[in-house]
């Protein structure tokens, strides 16, 4: 407290700060806050278009969606996907989305809003910076699953790779098989929820944000220690899982609840050169 | 980045020529200074093809004389061979500068090979009874197109699209790399190998000859050095995974098997795809999507993981 008290004494809460240090608090009367100024659409709930993907390359796959959404249809399905990179990205608008197939790389990256369906498997850095909305995957999913997510539910049905919710800030990510190493890698909100197995250096480095496990772990990483289920938690898992068709086979009681142990923590709103006067 | 792709039939030999142009094809964005492919043919009886170059690519067009130096090293070559007691069964000359020759010979592979290297400029590329290793500054639709690929029938196939990191854009620094001196395997890969140079003084104390310094030809060496100790090629694989520093995915082929690697931070990206009749491997599902028509299921191996298939 004396520290606090002391940088508020040192003006570092009052005076103009710029560059890195500047920061925007969110207010709620500020009408701004909820609606994007660009690139949103205003769409139709039932309003529903479908496309055939094979013989589009992955800019008019994109640019597709995006006549659709203009065009104010509120369900687009897109059908042969084939795999292609970084299709279903920054659509910051309500939309109904299924994909009949696979989708690459950096897939449904940077969205806020709408809810997508993925009949089949998802490549890398899926989902990346995702803000709100809910994603669902029916089969596997590559490394960097859900990485950085702000918000939003993520769900993989299937298997996914490594470094699952690397930097996650926010969020819930759900994979119903295993998942590799270095999940949680350098976490700091949110919460996942593994069922099967966890890889190597579950939660390594980890700031803040709790993980739940259901199957064996491997090794925790640095500063990851294991929790204590709430009644709480555990009902809160049962209700997100049975949203998404999935139990955890043991009970949700039953999953492991791991979390950062703070002793690397030093996350806060002070520059390492405020630290010093502070300090 | 690079990309690496491989494929096996496990039944009828196929269009594999075909198949791996398509796979590399996918990956071009991954890779696009040179390409590499080796392709395991129908093997001809008591018969080997030998793939050699005596000049780089940007050779041709460097000094005056270029044209006949080729000449006289292919004609020293063709020498070597007769006074070996080498039978050239057949010639073909798919550049100026590389060619494919069918040899009949009972004698030392081994010694062949390094009587026949020992003329400037010259490398063998591959030595093997199905093995055919082809590489050269392009894309897939170049090299392939080129060396005459596109119809190409065997069991199996590995390939790489090259981006160039820590070495030059050339041939001898392109993938695939024999792994000499053993005939009919070969290895691409994807990552970077940290103690390199560590390994490399190491096997070249041991008698390895290395023909670059890319990283990459260190592994196709490594898994030559663990056979010539009779160490079977999955326990080879996994004992990369404790010795290799680095990040690294690779995928190596003999003459009846496919294997892929991935180190234990699983930094460097590998797509499967298995069936019945069927094994396909790449660093993108999109590749592994332009051979299939039909929907498929595909999953990620993980982390220190080596798998091996047999034709």
């Amino acid at each position: 407290m004396a520290a606090l008290e002391k940088s508020f004494d040192s003006g570092l809460h009052s005076e103009q700060l710029s560059g890195r240090t500047q920061q925007t608090f969110f207010s709620a009367a500020e009408e701004e806050n909820f609606v994007y100024p660009y690139n949103a659409f205003k769409v139709e709930r039932d309003k529903k278009a479908e496309f055939d993907a094979q013989d589009l390359d992955s800019n008019a796959i994109n640019l597709k969606i995006r006549t659709l959404m203009n065009e104010g249809h509120g369900h687009i399905v897109v059908k042969n996907p084939r795999a292609k990179h970084s299709i279903g990205v920054g659509i910051l608008n309500r939309l109904t989305l299924d994909f009949e197939g696979s989708l690459g790389y950096f897939g449904c990256g940077l969205i806020d809003g709408p809810n997508i369906h993925i009949s089949g498997r998802v490549g890398w850095s899926f989902a990346e910076n995702m803000m709100a909305g809910t994603i669902v995957v029916e089969k596997n999913a590559g490394s960097t699953f859900g990485a950085a997510i702000r918000g939003g539910d993520l769900v993989c049905k299937g298997d996914v790779g490594s470094r699952t919710g690397i930097d996650m800030k926010g969020g819930t990510i759900i994979v119903g098989g295993r998942t590799g190493t270095l999940t949680g890698f350098m976490m700091q909100r949110g919460r996942m929820i593994i069922l099967g197995d966890a890889g190597p250096n579950l939660g390594d480095s980890m700031y803040d944000g709790t993980i739940f496990v259901g199957g064996k772990i491997d090794s925790l990483g640095v500063d990851a220690v294991k929790g204590e289920m709430t009644d709480l938690e555990g009902r809160w898992i049962e209700r997100k899982l049975a949203l998404y068709g999935l139990e955890a086979p043991k009970g949700a009681a039953k999953l492991q609840k791991i979390v950062a142990g703070k002793q690397l923590w030093n996350y806060d709103n002070l520059e390492p050169t405020e630290k010093k006067i502070v300090l | 980045m690079c990309g690496i792709a491989g494929i096996i039939h496990r039944g009828n030999p196929g269009n594999i020529g075909g198949e791996i142009t398509s796979m590399l094809r996918s990956l071009k964005h991954r890779g696009p200074d040179s390409t590499g492919l080796a392709v395991y043919g129908i093997p001809g009886e008591n018969q080997y093809v030998m793939r050699f170059k005596v000049a780089e690519q940007e050779d041709i067009s460097k000094g005056f004389d270029i044209h006949q130096q080729i000449k006289d090293k292919r004609e020293k070559v063709n020498s070597r061979l007769k006074e070996l007691g080498v039978e050239i069964l057949s010639e073909d000359e798919a550049t100026e500068y590389a060619f494919r020759y069918t040899i009949r010979y009972d004698g030392d592979l081994h010694h062949m090979a390094d009587y026949i290297e020992d003329i400037d400029g010259t490398e063998i590329m591959s030595l093997g009874q199905a093995l055919e290793l082809i590489k050269d500054l392009g894309d897939a639709d170049v090299v392939s197109t080129q060396y005459g690929l596109g119809n190409f029938v065997g069991s199996h196939a590995i390939g790489h699209s090259r981006m160039a990191t820590e070495s030059d854009v050339d041939i001898r620094s392109a993938h695939p790399y024999w792994a000499y001196p053993f005939n009919d395997v070969a290895v691409v890969h994807n990552g970077q190998l940290t103690n390199y140079w560590n390994w490399r003084r190491d096997l070249e104390h041991r008698g390895h000859r290395f023909m670059s310094n890319c990283d990459s030809e260190l592994i196709a060496v490594y898994l030559a050095d663990k056979m010539n100790q009779n160490i079977g090629l999955e326990k080879a694989m996994h004992d990369s995974l404790d010795e290799l520093d680095g990040v690294f995915t690779y995928v190596v082929a003999t003459s009846d098997k496919l294997g892929m690697a991935k180190d234990f931070m699983a930094a460097k990206p590998m797509v499967l795809y298995e069936s019945d009749d069927f094994v396909a491997l790449a660093s993108e599902e999109v590749a592994i999507r332009s051979i299939f028509p039909h929907e498929i299921d595909t999953f990620d191996p993980y982390e220190g993981e080596v798998r091996v298939w047999q034709l």
